[in-house]
């Protein structure tokens, strides 16, 4: 078969090319169930009763059962924070992968957004016709806390022996995005001001609070320019998503959300050799998610963004990464209230990892399931106004260097 | 969604007053990374008080830390060569916590730097001291400030710091 490839609209290299060969072949796939737990500093139950917990209620939300799942993935983050090695077997019980296929997935950060594109191959392929998908993290196990766990994401020759810290990075990449665009910290601050404040109509949340943006800059400086209050805490939770292929999802719902596009793409590990002021991986990733789903002008086809918000600063780089503001621009389209939930384009209405915590590749999955209740109209308090028909969402890790990117919508793909 | 949610928080209290019951583990693990060909010639540099880079003839990139092939043209690299102990400050931050989570009372200065006769924007990760850290800056000149010879190693850390280097003009 001839794969027919036409010129990518952005690249990081000149070389890059990108494929057109999935839009049309794959099957249509809707995500028709989704879960979670709360998200808590620390949890008394095990990393595997918390994938239990957040699977069982994906099942209860698609109204199925475990005998219906042809397959299960799983997203997970370093065995370094729970000093299990082989996490994804040992997880593999609370998934409900027993005698199943399974297949676990891990890009840092961006795993929880990677792992429903991961299952959507699973289902679009016509291998399986449904999908569990489960995104657990319990970081409370490596005690007094998991940085001193992070410091085996440098280069064990090259960095480690600087003992850096994981601070380390956002706030260079930080500094880097002010300097470069003229940024002030209090339209960083803006940020945590948002994020934690719709945090508070969350049920599953951490750190739901009403601030203002100078209780945000009064808080410690942990590495200039990074306040604590823009930093996400280490949390212990899951979440889980239910998908299934055309046939499935109209016999079992009458609202499924479709997958309309998916997309990532990985940067250099190199991080010191590229200008960390604008996420290039993210736009990449981006318009593969936008080109299938038939998205041409981001900004006025999406009434929805989950984007990825570990540290304040991160959420605006990645709306511009994920072509919703232009470059160095999102700082002033929030300060003009375009993304508060009753916005122009609400962006993270969940309250984000900022306000509902951050369980590694669990706090992407939380973004899919607030999207899918979102354009269900199911999201509560919450529920931003207009009835949104289409949202993204988008999660960011390993060393700076991936970005993962999935389109949800009501209409059904072309 | 539903109201109600899985999961039970514990308190810090909890685990200290017996209620629950845990299990710990300290792991006694010791690793030796194998320094391979390209970075194993850059420490070696380092214990000669020079920094080496790789060139790729495709792209013309010249490449610090050096690699043996190019992850952008994949291929081979060609050529090693000499860069300077000399740079600018492309970013940095004023870091009050370690690697470990202890506060510092005064701040470490990590910062990513541009260094002389590699390509532009190709920086390597290392600290900056012996400047007060408001006067950091981005675009500030800084130089290598290297251990004594005897101490010299071939590690990263043969560099002791960087520190800036006011017999550059500032450029930004």
């Amino acid at each position: 078969m001839k794969l027919e490839r036409e010129r990518c609209h952005y690249s990081i290299t000149p070389t890059l090319h990108y494929s057109s060969f999935s839009t049309n072949m794959a099957r249509k796939v809707a995500v028709i169930g989704a879960g979670m737990t709360k998200f808590m500093r620390r949890a008394l139950e095990t990393p595997k009763e918390l994938a239990w917990l957040a699977a069982k209620a994906a099942l209860d939300s698609a109204g199925m059962k475990l005998n219906q799942i042809d397959s299960v993935v799983l997203g997970t983050a370093p065995e370094a924070f729970d000093g299990l090695h082989m996490k994804g077997e040992y997880l593999s019980d609370g998934c409900g992968a027993w005698n199943k296929p399974f297949l676990r997935c891990y890009v840092g950060g961006g795993t929880g957004v990677y792992a429903l594109a991961q299952a959507w191959f699973h289902v679009a392929s016509g291998l399986y016709d449904t999908a569990l998908v489960v995104c657990e993290e319990k970081m409370s196990t490596c005690q007094p806390h998991p940085q001193a766990a992070f410091l085996t994401i440098f280069d064990p020759i090259t960095e480690q022996p600087l003992k850096p810290n994981l601070l380390w990075i956002f706030a260079l990449e930080q500094n880097r995005y002010m300097e470069t665009y003229g940024i002030t910290i209090e339209e960083i601050a803006r940020v945590s001001v948002k994020n934690k404040r719709n945090a508070l109509d969350h049920p599953a949340a951490q750190l739901g609070a009403e601030l203002t943006v100078q209780q945000v800059l009064a808080s410690e400086i942990m590495a200039w320019p990074v306040h604590r209050l823009m930093v996400s805490p280490t949390s212990d939770g899951a979440a889980a998503i239910v998908i299934a292929a055309e046939e499935v999802a109209r016999r079992v719902t009458s609202k499924p959300v479709w997958i309309q596009g998916v997309g990532w793409c990985l940067d250099t590990a190199y991080w010191t050799n590229r200008d960390l002021a604008y996420p290039e991986y993210v736009e990449k990733a981006a318009w593969m998610a936008y080109r299938m789903a038939g998205i041409k002008e981001p900004r006025k086809e999406i009434n929805i963004a989950e984007p990825y918000d570990p540290f304040a600063y991160k959420e605006l780089h990645h709306l511009e990464g994920l072509q919703l503001a232009p470059k160095g621009q999102a700082p002033k389209l929030l300060a003009d209230g375009v993304f508060d939930r009753d916005g122009d384009l609400p962006t993270t209405p969940s309250g984000g990892l900022l306000g509902v915590g951050n369980p590694i590749a669990a706090a992407g999955m939380m973004k899919l399931c607030e999207l899918f209740w979102q354009l269900r109209s199911e999201a509560g308090a919450r529920q931003v106004p207009g009835k949104p028909e289409r949202g993204v969402a988008q999660a960011w890790g390993d060393l700076m260097q991936v970005g993962t990117v999935v389109v949800l919508g009501t209409k059904r793909p072309e | 969604m539903p109201e109600t949610l899985g999961g039970t928080p514990l308190e810090a209290k909890s685990s200290r007053g017996g209620n629950i019951f845990t299990t710990s583990y300290v792991p006694q693990l010791r690793y030796a990374w194998d320094t391979g060909e390209a970075i194993g010639r850059y420490l070696q540099e380092l214990k000669q008080e020079r920094l080496i880079a790789r060139s790729c003839h495709q792209c013309g990139r010249v490449m610090i830390p050096p690699r043996m092939f190019c992850e952008r043209c994949f291929r081979p690299t060609d050529e090693w060569v000499y860069v300077k102990d000399t740079g600018r400050i492309i970013t940095f931050s004023l870091c009050y916590v370690s690697w470990d989570v202890r506060r510092l009372k005064q701040p470490q200065i990590p910062a990513v730097i541009e260094i002389d006769g590699a390509s532009p924007g190709t920086g390597i990760l290392h600290v900056v001291k012996k400047v007060p850290p408001k006067q950091v800056k981005i675009g500030m000149p800084v130089r290598a400030v290297w251990k004594p010879s005897a101490e010299r190693v071939g590690s990263i850390t043969d560099i002791a710091y960087w520190e800036p280097n006011t017999k550059t003009k500032k450029r930004q």
